[in-house]
């Protein structure tokens, strides 16, 4: 049970075979018995999760079931909930009860699913490991040593462990897709302006985008369908996106004349030799199953890790402005004054990590440097999202390793921002072209999963839901789950 | 020595919308404070900004009312900086592409009109108020303000003297009341003023400047603005160098101190608001606010002039405000056989008596209608224009119609010839001394008996009539 997709899960609530409030038992008491291994939740109410799983019962035997009804979901803790605290794993918000839902929460709790509890996270969403939480690292439940990745570190261990079926994350430069491949997980981000940002807590605006972390690639695209849609509160959300049956869209079984780009620019000197054997065979099995590989470039890939790192800071900089100390979130015992009070909040809310890059952003807007830094990335955003354009007029689909290494250990490179930062290398150019793509299992280096990343067009997702199926239906990589916690690897 | 003194102009200017900027609150004034917020405009984690449409359509008819160019597609900008009553630590502003660029604004000079240069008009969000008076080692914020939308009206540096700083100042305002897109009441802050000044030899580059923030009265503007330019004459005379800082007016002790200097200039770090996409409208949208542009002040003075032959002043006394504009329209309409005893009423004696009774001419007790059919009475010679000036007075107080007020108090003027001759008859019975002297040559005891005969009449005697029936009696 606890390692069934949410389909099945689904089916059997259909069936009768179950109930939501069994489920939800089920997933809370693996919660209570192996949270403290992993570190995964931050924010867990189990009566108010029971209670939930009451209610979905209760309008099951009244009405037809909804879309998720009954489904428990994990969310990270990024996302603005009525119930409880949100404190984007930081300080700062410490005592912070958001009073409104996200549109995401709503659009889920209006679909009848369950929320499970809040995820750990880097802090503001602002880490590749997972390690800047200020509630602490998440263990790989495939290997408690290593990181899950981040920032959506806590949703992919929860999800990986068998605690919840699905959750939630949200990627700015890879925060889905990196920690999914690290712990074998299906995780997509959406073309960006299709899911609702509105509460949300931000970290780069025009980055950022939700998206869901599950055991296949079928769930993945039955809870996408359930979060995106126009959401007059958020401006950046697009009112007409083209739209296409999501759950028809993962009955692809082969790949006959699909088209798919192999970048070089992908497939390096440096990157872990078994992540790139798993990801060549990945393709050959492509082959097989009909599609035809195309060896492209996307030449400015090189810079795509610096512009982010220019752009995604600046946006943060001004982002956590708000985080003041004068309406709300932490302040500092005894000011002296209003400086002093600014000065002393930030200081002691933020992390390492979330000042680092204040800094840099409010380096980079500051005048004298705007043009050096912050417009010269602009113009790297603009030639990346041409690189793509380019690319798209010759083949369906790009496919990718997602994370250039498999989990590394918990510690690695803390010290060392540079090559942390690195970790995002093959997701980040994704963010900045606002492009969808997904990560699904597709082997494993040294005992740890390694993720094959598919990208396509803006609003393409279902040319990637059809290669993801076909592939998955064509391989077992998404049935292993760590023994440690009850799996089959 | 000639100096010349040089001002350009930033007016901030509150939108008149229902709600705010980029949320749903209420925009009305004087409410509880923090009473008017909602979880956007307070700045809370996630929540993010949609804008108001209307706060755009009417920048937009300012624009057009300018003589502006409209920028079909503007962008928004983050101008950052931390502030208690700035909730968000920015304010959403327009800074690289506004909405509006490239206006001008004639105003009334002795040499003739002059055109002054609007540079641009933008959008963006106004902040919160602090509050400290009165409070002891706290401050208090109220967010009402946060969010309501501003526009920012950027004045070329074309104006040469606090008096034609004013007469922009007064025009652009007249101009913003008659499109309706403000209340502009300065009181409340709806019409708020920078004025930068400096001051430079005739035909030498541009001095140093300095800027004066946020004035919200015509006359402390134009207080302010002259001391600032005999400040810096001073200090240029006595060998010294004007600094380039903000400076506050104090208008009880009438000087001006400096607030920051260029050193502790905030660096805003302005960059594009990527909550927000680039504001597009197409021409059809531009064209369709056009074509509901009411009729300008300037365009309506020209127009009374031809039409109704008014003078220039009367023109422009009566085109102060789009209301009274209507107001006298409406009159000339009921009563169109003399359009300048319209304007002569209208601006003379009903503004007078509204202005004793504190009252706006949206206000008055009396319709335009009503003051034309007393209009009428005079024309047809059925008062004097003197008895109508009490039967106006009785009409405002009472509001009956003219003809029951002629009625009741017996004030219809004594037009027969009969009845008048009778009591010319009796008053130079009553004054035979002035009779003689009149004949022997006193031309000017003329007046005398007109005064009595009309006395004699209570006020009511035709004027003309007495005086032509008077001349061929005195023979």
């Amino acid at each position: 049970m606890p390692f069934r997709s949410l389909t099945d899960i689904q089916a059997q609530l259909h069936a009768g075979e179950t109930t939501a409030v069994q489920v939800a038992q089920l997933y809370l008491d693996r919660i209570a018995q192996y949270n403290d291994d992993l570190n995964a939740f931050v924010h867990i109410d189990p009566e108010n999760v029971l209670a939930q799983a009451e209610a979905s019962d209760a309008y099951r035997k009244e009405h037809d079931a909804r879309p998720l009804e009954g489904l428990p979901i994990a969310v990270k803790d990024i996302f603005c909930t009525q119930n409880g605290p949100t404190r984007c794993c930081s300080n700062i918000l410490e005592d912070f009860e958001a009073p409104y839902d996200a549109h995401v929460i709503t659009r889920l709790k209006e679909a009848g699913a369950v929320l499970v509890g809040k995820t750990n996270m880097d802090e503001f969403a602002m880490g590749s490991s997972n390690e800047t939480s200020a509630f602490g690292g998440v263990q790989n439940p495939w290997n408690t040593d290593c990181i899950p990745g981040g920032s959506s570190g806590g949703s992919a261990a929860a999800v990986a462990a068998g605690l919840t079926p699905a959750a939630l994350g949200t990627d700015t430069g890879g925060s889905i897709r990196q920690p999914a491949a690290l712990t074998g997980l299906v995780g997509l981000k959406p073309t960006y302006g299709r899911v609702s940002r509105r509460g949300i807590i931000a970290f780069a605006s025009s980055l950022d985008q939700a998206g869901p972390m599950t055991r296949t690639v079928k769930d993945t695209a039955m809870l996408t369908s359930v979060m995106i849609g126009h959401d007059a509160g958020d401006a950046t959300s697009v009112a007409d996106a083209p739209n296409f049956d999501w759950l028809k869209a993962c009955e692809g079984r082969d790949m006959k004349g699909l088209k798919i780009g192999k970048p070089k620019e992908y497939f390096i000197d440096g990157m872990d030799k078994e992540v790139r054997a798993q990801v060549e065979a990945a393709l050959t099995q492509c082959e097989a199953l009909g599609a035809e590989i195309v060896d492209i470039s996307l030449p400015h890939t090189e810079y795509a890790v610096a512009a982010y790192y220019v752009i995604a800071p600046s946006e943060a900089s001004t982002n956590l402005s708000r985080y003041d100390a004068v309406r709300f979130g932490h302040r500092c015992d005894n000011p002296e004054d209003l400086e002093d009070m600014y000065a002393r909040s930030r200081d002691e809310g933020f992390g390492a990590e979330v000042k680092r890059r204040i800094l840099t952003g409010t380096f980079a807007l500051s005048s004298g440097y705007y043009d050096a830094y912050y417009l010269k990335a602009q113009k790297v955003r603009t030639l990346i999202s041409q690189d793509f354009k380019e690319a798209f007029e010759q083949v369906d689909i790009i496919a990718t390793p997602t994370s250039p290494v498999p989990a590394f250990k918990s510690g690695e490179k803390t010290d060392d921002p540079i090559t942390m930062y690195l970790s995002d290398i093959f997701t980040i150019a994704v963010n900045l072209a606002g492009l969808p793509a997904l990560s699904q299992p597709c082997g494993f280096s040294q005992d740890l999963p390694v993720g094959l990343q598919w990208i396509a067009p803006a609003w393409q997702e279902d040319t990637i839901l059809a290669a993801a199926s076909a592939y998955e239906n064509a391989t077992d990589w998404h049935t292993k789950s760590p023994v440690k916690f009850g799996g089959e690897a | 020595m000639s100096w010349e003194v040089v001002i350009g102009l930033e007016v901030h200017c509150q939108i008149n919308t229902k709600t705010k900027a980029f949320c749903g609150c209420s925009t009305e004034f004087g409410a509880e404070p923090n009473s008017q917020t909602c979880p956007v405009c307070l700045g809370m984690p996630g929540q993010l900004p949609v804008l108001n449409d209307v706060a755009a359509k009417k920048t937009i008819l300012t624009g057009l009312a300018i003589n502006a160019d409209i920028n079909l597609e503007s962008k928004f900008d983050r101008k950052n900086y931390f502030y208690p009553d700035l909730p968000k630590g920015y304010q959403i502003s327009q800074f690289a592409v506004p909405i509006v660029e490239g206006g001008y604004i004639d105003i009334p000079t002795k040499d003739g009109e002059k055109r002054l240069g609007v540079t641009r008009i933008h959008m963006e969000e106004d902040a919160g108020k602090s509050m400290h008076e009165g409070l002891d080692a706290v401050s208090h914020i109220d967010l009402n303000r946060s969010g309501i939308p501003l526009m920012e009206i950027v004045s070329e540096p074309d104006m040469r003297s606090a008096d034609e700083a004013i007469a922009y100042l007064k025009q652009l305002h007249q101009i913003i009341k008659f499109l309706g897109v403000s209340g502009a009441d300065m009181e409340k802050g709806q019409f708020r003023c920078d004025a930068n000044v400096s001051v430079r030899q005739k035909g030498a580059p541009l001095g140093t400047r300095t800027e004066m923030k946020n004035m919200n009265s015509f006359r402390f503007i134009k207080q302010a603005i002259e001391f600032e330019v005999l400040r810096q004459i001073e200090i240029i005379e006595d060998g010294g160098e004007v600094k380039q800082e903000s400076r506050l007016w104090d208008s009880v002790k009438n000087e001006s101190r400096s607030m920051r200097s260029k050193e502790e200039a905030h660096d805003y770090r302005y960059f594009p608001e990527p909550d927000l996409p680039p504001l597009r409208v197409t021409q059809e949208e531009v064209d369709a606010i056009k074509a509901g542009m009411p009729e300008l002040p300037n365009q309506l003075r020209k127009r009374f002039e031809t039409e109704f032959g008014l003078s220039a002043y009367d023109a422009d006394v009566l085109t102060q405000t789009q209301s009274l504009a209507q107001w006298y329209e409406a009159l000339v309409a009921s009563h169109p056989a003399n359009p300048k005893q319209c304007a002569n009423w209208l601006a003379n004696e009903l503004l007078g008596r509204l202005k004793e009774l504190n009252k706006d001419i949206s206000e008055s007790p009396i319709s335009a209608q009503a003051l034309a059919s007393l209009l009428d009475r005079i024309a047809d010679n059925t008062i004097s224009g003197k008895i109508a000036k009490d039967v106006l007075d009785a009409m405002m107080a009472s509001g009956k119609n003219v003809d029951a007020i002629i009625d009741e108090k017996g004030l219809k003027q004594v037009s027969d010839t009969g009845a008048i001759d009778a009591m010319i008859q009796e008053v130079l019975d009553a004054n035979q001394g002035q009779v003689e002297a009149y004949k022997g040559g006193q031309d000017r005891l003329f007046g005398f008996f007109v005064g009595q005969v009309m006395k004699a009449s209570k006020g009511k005697a035709n004027p003309a009539m007495v005086n032509q029936r008077l001349k061929e009696l005195l023979g």
